[in-house]
C-alpha cells in the first residue's frame, strides 16, 4: 500500500479515551528498562506492555500469561515456568506492574485481605508474590478506580513493601524501587525527599481537586502538574486495531 | 520392578487425620482433584494443607477438613477469588500460615534438601513477618563487597510434609511421572519434600520411549503410589489432555457447597465424572 492511498482511505481517528491515556501511562513505565521481563497484571497494563514492546522498548520480554516467553506475534522465544520466573524476580531482571486493593502514601500495598488479618471482613487473594517482588525488582502499580477506599492512610496488611518500611532494613532496601503508580486519574511517583507519593501527571480532563478528593492521604502536588502525554496516531491504531481490538481496556476504565 | 498402582481409596487409607499434606499444581491448574475428592469422601480431618491454592483448598475448606493452611494465595485463576476459601477465612475456620510465593518455593527446596531453612530476602519489611511470629531472621556471615553490610534475611523454614498429592499427564507403574503441559509447577519438589508421595495421572503407560527427556518430571524414588484417574484434574486444567472446564468451574464457584456436594460428590470418582457429563449434556 502506498502512503498516498493510506492517507486517502483512512478515517479520522477518534480522540483518545481515558483508558487509552492509562495505556500510555502504563507503557511509559517500561521505557528504557532494557532487556527485562515486563510483567503486567490487568488489562490496561497488558495492553501498555505490548504497546511498549512493539514501539519504543523492543528489547522487553513478554510472556503468554502461562510459561512461554513470546514475541509480539505470539511466537515462542523462551521458556519461563514459575520456578524460573521467580529467579527472574530475585535476579532483578523484571519490572512488574501489580494491582492494589489498598495502597498508602509510602507505597505499601495490600492484596491479601481487608480488616483484621486473624479474621478478615473480606478475604482477597493473599500476599501472592508482592513481598518478593518489592524487595527484588522494580514494582509499579495499576489502580483502575482511584478512590479513598484504595488510596488509604494505612493498609490493613502490608504485602508489597513501601519506602518507609523498607528504610528500616538497609540491607534489603538496595533493590527496592516503586517507579510509578498509574490510576484512572493520573500518574504518581515517590520523587519527594521522604519518598511519599507525589502527583506526577494528570490524565487530560482530570483536575487536581478530583485527585485530592479521591485520595485518602496527603499527596505532594507540585505547582505545575504536567499532563499525561498524548498517544501518537500510530500508537492509537496499534492499541485499537492490533493489540486490543476487543476493547478489554474499556472494560477496566470507563469513559 | 514394584508395581505401585493403587486406587484413590488406597491412597486415602494410608493417610491419617492431623497429617501435613502437600498438594501440587498451581491455582486452578493440574490439581490432583480425584485424590482431593477421595479425601472429601473420607473421615480424615484436622489436616495441615500446603498448597499453591486452588479449588483443592476451597473444597477441603468447605468440607471442614483443614485445621491449618500454608499458602501464598488461593485462586481459581479465571475467577480470582476462591469463594469457599474466602468464606472459611472470614469465619475464622482454620489457622493460616500466609507466606509469599517465593518463600513457599524455598520452603519446599529446604524440605527436599533436608535443610532446616533457606535464607530469603522476600518477607522482610512486609506483614508476613507480623502474621507469622514464628518466622525467624538470619544475618549473613559475609559482608556485601560494595556496601559492607551484612544483610538480614528471613530464615524460611522447611515445609516438610507427611504426604504429597500431585497429578501428571502420564505415569508408569513404578512411579515415574511425566508432564506434557507448559509448566511443571513444583510437583517434583512436593514429592521430594514429603515422606510419601502419591501421583495420579491421566493415563498409565508401560514405557516412555519417545519422551522428551525434560518432561519426565517425577522420579520413582520419591513416589509411594500411582493412581490412574482419567480426567482426574477436572475441573482444573491439565493440558494437553484437557483444558480447564470453565463453565463447570463457574458452577462450582456460584453454587452453595451443600448443593454442589449433593449433586456431584455423593459417590465415587466414576459417579463424579458421570454427574459432570450429565450436567454438560443438560446444558446443550
Amino acid at each position: 500500500m502506498s502512503p498516498a492511498t493510506n492517507t486517502v482511505t483512512r478515517t479520522p481517528l477518534l480522540p483518545p479515551t481515558r483508558a487509552e491515556y492509562c495505556v500510555i501511562a502504563c507503557a511509559e513505565a517500561w521505557r528504557d528498562n532494557g532487556e527485562v521481563l515486563a510483567s503486567p497484571m490487568g488489562a490496561v497494563p497488558s495492553v501498555g506492555a505490548r504497546l511498549a514492546r512493539r514501539t519504543f522498548a523492543p528489547e522487553l520480554l513478554l510472556t503468554d500469561g502461562e510459561a512461554m516467553l513470546v514475541g509480539p506475534d505470539g511466537s515462542p522465544e523462551g521458556w519461563l515456568p514459575y520456578r524460573r520466573h521467580l529467579t527472574m524476580v530475585t535476579g532483578g531482571r523484571r519490572h512488574v506492574m501489580m494491582g492494589a486493593s489498598q495502597i498508602d502514601r509510602f507505597g505499601n500495598q495490600n492484596i491479601s485481605c481487608i480488616g483484621d488479618w486473624e479474621r478478615p471482613t473480606r478475604q482477597l487473594l493473599g500476599v501472592r508474590g508482592a513481598p518478593v517482588n518489592t524487595l527484588n525488582n522494580p514494582t509499579s502499580y495499576w489502580i483502575p478506580r482511584h478512590s479513598t477506599r484504595v488510596f488509604v492512610e494505612k493498609v490493613d496488611m502490608v504485602c508489597g513493601v513501601g519506602y518507609d518500611r523498607v528504610a528500616e532494613h538497609p540491607g534489603a532496601a538496595r533493590f527496592h524501587r516503586i517507579p510509578r503508580v498509574v490510576s484512572d486519574l493520573g500518574v504518581f511517583d515517590f520523587a519527594t525527599p521522604d519518598h511519599s507519593m507525589r502527583l506526577a501527571s494528570l490524565h487530560p480532563g482530570v483536575t487536581v481537586e478530583e485527585v485530592r478528593e479521591a485520595t485518602g492521604f496527603e499527596l505532594t502536588i507540585p505547582d505545575e502538574v504536567p499532563s499525561t502525554r498524548e498517544p501518537s496516531p500510530a500508537e492509537l491504531e496499534l492499541i485499537r486495531e492490533v493489540i486490543d481490538p476487543q476493547g478489554l481496556r474499556d472494560r477496566e476504565v470507563k469513559g | 520392578m514394584t508395581d505401585k498402582t493403587m486406587t484413590p481409596e488406597d491412597v486415602v487409607s494410608r493417610l491419617r487425620s492431623e497429617m501435613t499434606l502437600g498438594i501440587g499444581g498451581w491455582g486452578s491448574r493440574r490439581k490432583p482433584m480425584a485424590l482431593v475428592r477421595a479425601l472429601l469422601r473420607s473421615e480424615l480431618t484436622d489436616l495441615t494443607v500446603v498448597s499453591y491454592g486452588g479449588p483443592d483448598v476451597g473444597m477441603l475448606a468447605a468440607a471442614g477438613k483443614i485445621r491449618k493452611l500454608v499458602a501464598a494465595f488461593v485462586t481459581l485463576d479465571s475467577i480470582p477469588l476462591e469463594p469457599h476459601f474466602r468464606a472459611a477465612r472470614q469465619s475464622g475456620a482454620f489457622e493460616l500460615m500466609e507466606v509469599d510465593e517465593a518463600m513457599f518455593m524455598w520452603g519446599l527446596h529446604a524440605a527436599a534438601n533436608r535443610l532446616p531453612f533457606i535464607p530469603v530476602r522476600a518477607g522482610i519489611g512486609s506483614d508476613v513477618m507480623r502474621v507469622n511470629p514464628g518466622l525467624r531472621t538470619v544475618t549473613s556471615p559475609y559482608e556485601d563487597e560494595a556496601t559492607g553490610i551484612r544483610e538480614t534475611f528471613v530464615a524460611m523454614p522447611a515445609l516438610r510434609m507427611d504426604a504429597a498429592l500431585v497429578h501428571v499427564n502420564r505415569a508408569d507403574r513404578s512411579g515415574n511421572g511425566q508432564y506434557l503441559g507448559p509448566d511443571p509447577y513444583f510437583d517434583d519438589l512436593f514429592c521430594e519434600a514429603a515422606d510419601h508421595a502419591y501421583v495420579s495421572c491421566e493415563r498409565l503407560v508401560d514405557r516412555f520411549d519417545d519422551a522428551v527427556p525434560q518432561t519426565l518430571l517425577v522420579n520413582r524414588h520419591s513416589v509411594t503410589g500411582v493412581v490412574e484417574t482419567p480426567n482426574g484434574a477436572h475441573f482444573t486444567s491439565c493440558v494437553p489432555d484437557h483444558d480447564r472446564d470453565e463453565p463447570f468451574q463457574k458452577l462450582y464457584a456460584s453454587t452453595p457447597w451443600p448443593e454442589f456436594a449433593e449433586r456431584f460428590l455423593y459417590g465415587d470418582e466414576k459417579a463424579y465424572q458421570s454427574a459432570v457429563q450429565a450436567w454438560h449434556e443438560e446444558r446443550r
